[in-house]
């Protein structure tokens, strides 16, 4: 079929009122995809509670009158310094200092939505920037950056990043927040640019790409004009699933004692507080865990469902074939 | 085939060079002051000076890199600034530890992952399925400090009846090993159990839609004989790479389940040492541990050009 015909068609469906036809954007089409995938929209309403419960965190400290990193010990802890469960006083229990579990776990939000989209968002960056030259520009500078990301992969993260922290002991709340968002970039960037370099080898090789050189294009606009926007659904993938390992990473890291600093809560080093009185005290391992498996559970889900909705000839690994 | 692994093996050499090259550099901007955690808070400056002397520390930091990379080419990784142990005895006593862990843990979630990968891709779609992708996915969103606490709580007994937690392993390993082992062993495996299920049933899927297995199935082998000999044979390969990979790069991440369980391993070794700012030590865990990667990647490409001959080309 000519140009023509496709041309003549569609004036010939235009012209019957009753058979309208109108062009829909690949955005629309991946959205009306996702509309109908029930785990995802779930996960996207979860997520966006999630986000109003962390937003309203100055909200909930002034309705319980209980500051983050305030102690109540004569309404918090009972006669023999335990502290109190669930109660219309304190939403989600005290922990062993008699500070408010929920205004902190509020605030611990903040923190693993802030780092886990931020890191995710540097990372991929970083990655796309790295892995798209590294593909396309080849050369000495390929194998300079296909080194660097080999040898990135190759080091021990965790004792990496705990070496990082503790070598720019850093004693500010929005520093440390830096420094773990930069952190965790670093270890996730290596990962995501050789999944692009890959792509963006094979795409060097296309006719469209070939197409734009012989009318004259150099490097430097085939890039940005013609192999970026042939990713962007790739990327997109790929940064909502690091969003749940940022996440995990921040609160392994905080649980470890090298995340964001105290006394600001974050989830992992309100696990690490309470880990020696939670056998007496179960709602100190439960709310943090509960909310933090939701969290990341959520964005897996979302993940998987931008998949699908943006690929649907993409093998679902997991649900279905 | 020569060249190519002599090829890698030098490249595995730069890697190890290369990392142990950045820690130094890392340590020695490092403002944690091991003369001060000797000397202790009230030494006077003159102590710490004399410290700092003992320790070789006040010459130029290229005479010491220089000094270091010449004693590691010997084999030797130095001693500890804090107690003058060497540091390779001190990770030679810790290893052990964290070998078991991750080797048992290992098999749990390699067999595991494995079963649970074919059972789903056998019943694509079905009940059995269904769940198991919910679990996967729950896996795979759990940290592994989270599983481990979580296991605690449930599992381990109250120190008030019986003085001991029977699961929180302590340093000697022969003591109840097994009950000590298996909680820190599923803390560890149900992570990479997920992620391995998922690459299973993938794998499978795969190949169980190629043409060699329909032909299997026309001339009237068992399903169990297609499934397994046929099918999983070649579906494990993937797999198994995968698995070298991550035995490697998990000796460097046991730290959060050593914590959790009190098990005196390579991670709680490093872990305290960095508190302490003793050098010598964090350098010779993260060049061991890098020295597993590092090994574990080897492996797995030589065994895979041993395996496809199109490997060695690239």
């Amino acid at each position: 079929m000519s140009f023509s015909d496709l041309e003549a068609e569609a004036v010939h469906a235009d012209a019957g009122p009753a058979l309208t036809v109108r062009g829909r954007s690949p955005f629309q089409l991946a959205w009306n995809r996702f509309r109908r995938d029930r785990l995802a929209l779930a996960s996207l309403v979860i997520l966006a509670l999630m986000v109003v419960f962390a937003a309203l965190a100055p909200l909930w400290e002034s309705l319980t009158g209980h500051a983050y990193d305030a102690t109540f010990p004569r309404t918090a802890l009972d006669p023999s310094g335990q502290p109190v469960g669930p109660s219309a006083e304190f939403w989600l229990g005290a922990d062993q200092l008699g500070r408010d579990v929920f205004v902190r776990a509020s605030y611990g939000a903040r923190i693993s939505l802030i780092v886990g989209v931020a890191a995710a968002v540097v990372a991929s960056l970083a990655g796309v920037v790295v892995g798209t030259l590294s593909g396309f520009v080849g050369g000495w500078l390929d194998t300079l950056l296909a080194r660097l990301m080999d040898l990135t992969l190759a080091l021990p993260y965790l004792l990496v990043a705990i070496m990082l922290a503790t070598t720019f002991q850093i004693s500010s709340v929005p520093a440390s927040l830096l420094m773990t968002i930069l952190v965790i970039a670093f270890f996730s960037f290596a990962a995501f640019g050789r999944i692009i370099r890959g792509q963006v080898l094979a795409m060097k090789e296309k006719e469209f790409v070939e197409a734009a050189r012989s009318l004259g294009a150099g490097s430097g606009r085939i890039m940005v004009v013609d192999v970026l926007p042939n990713l962007v659904a790739q990327v997109t993938v790929l940064t909502s699933l690091l969003i749940p390992t940022s996440i995990v990473f921040e609160a392994t890291l905080s649980f470890l004692g090298v995340g964001v600093r105290l006394p600001m809560p974050s989830w992992g080093s309100m696990l690490a507080e309470g880990s020696d009185v939670f056998q007496t005290a179960w709602w100190l391992l439960a709310v943090p865990a509960v909310l933090l498996l939701l969290t990341t559970l959520s964005f897996n889900l979302l993940g998987d469902g931008i998949r699908d909705a943006l690929d649907p000839r993409a093998d679902r690994v997991v649900r279905t074939k | 085939m020569l060249r190519f692994v002599i090829r890698r093996l030098l490249y595995a050499a730069l890697v190890l060079l290369l990392v142990a090259t950045l820690v130094f550099v890392f340590l020695h901007v490092s403002p944690v002051a091991v003369e001060r955690v000797i000397g202790g808070p009230r030494a006077s400056t003159e102590t710490l000076a004399q410290i700092r002397a003992n320790l070789g520390l006040d010459r130029p930091a290229i005479v010491q890199y220089g000094e270091w990379l010449a004693r590691l080419a010997r084999g030797d990784l130095g001693e500890s600034y804090v107690n003058g142990t060497p540091v390779a005895t001190l990770i030679a006593g810790r290893l052990p530890t964290t070998l078991w862990l991750v080797f048992g843990a290992g098999v749990l979630w390699f067999l595991g992952g494995v079963a649970t990968g074919v059972f789903s891709a056998t019943r694509a779609r079905g009940l059995g399925d269904r769940v198991i992708t919910v679990v996967v996915l729950v896996g795979l969103s759990t940290p592994a400090f989270v599983m481990a606490l979580v296991l605690l709580y449930l599992f381990s007994t109250k120190p008030a009846e019986y003085g001991v937690h029977l699961f929180e392993a302590g340093p000697p390993l022969q003591e109840h090993f097994l009950q000590r082992m298996i909680l820190p062993w599923i803390a560890l495996a149900f992570l990479l159990m997920a992620t391995y299920t998922r690459l299973t049933r993938g794998a499978m899927l795969d190949v169980l839609s190629e043409d060699y297995i329909r032909t299997a199935r026309a001339k009237g082998l068992g399903e169990r004989r297609v499934v397994y000999r046929h099918g999983l044979r070649s579906a494990l390969t993937p797999v198994v790479t995968q698995f070298g990979i991550d035995l490697g790069a998990l000796i460097g991440s046991t730290i959060v389940t050593e914590k959790v369980f009190g098990l005196q391993g390579v991670g709680q070794l490093v872990y305290q040492s960095i508190a302490l700012g003793d050098t010598p030590v964090i350098i010779g865990v993260t060049l061991m541990v890098t020295f597993f990667v590092v090994l574990a990647n080897l492996l797995v490409d030589v065994g895979y050009s041993f395996l496809d001959p199109r490997v060695r080309l690239a």
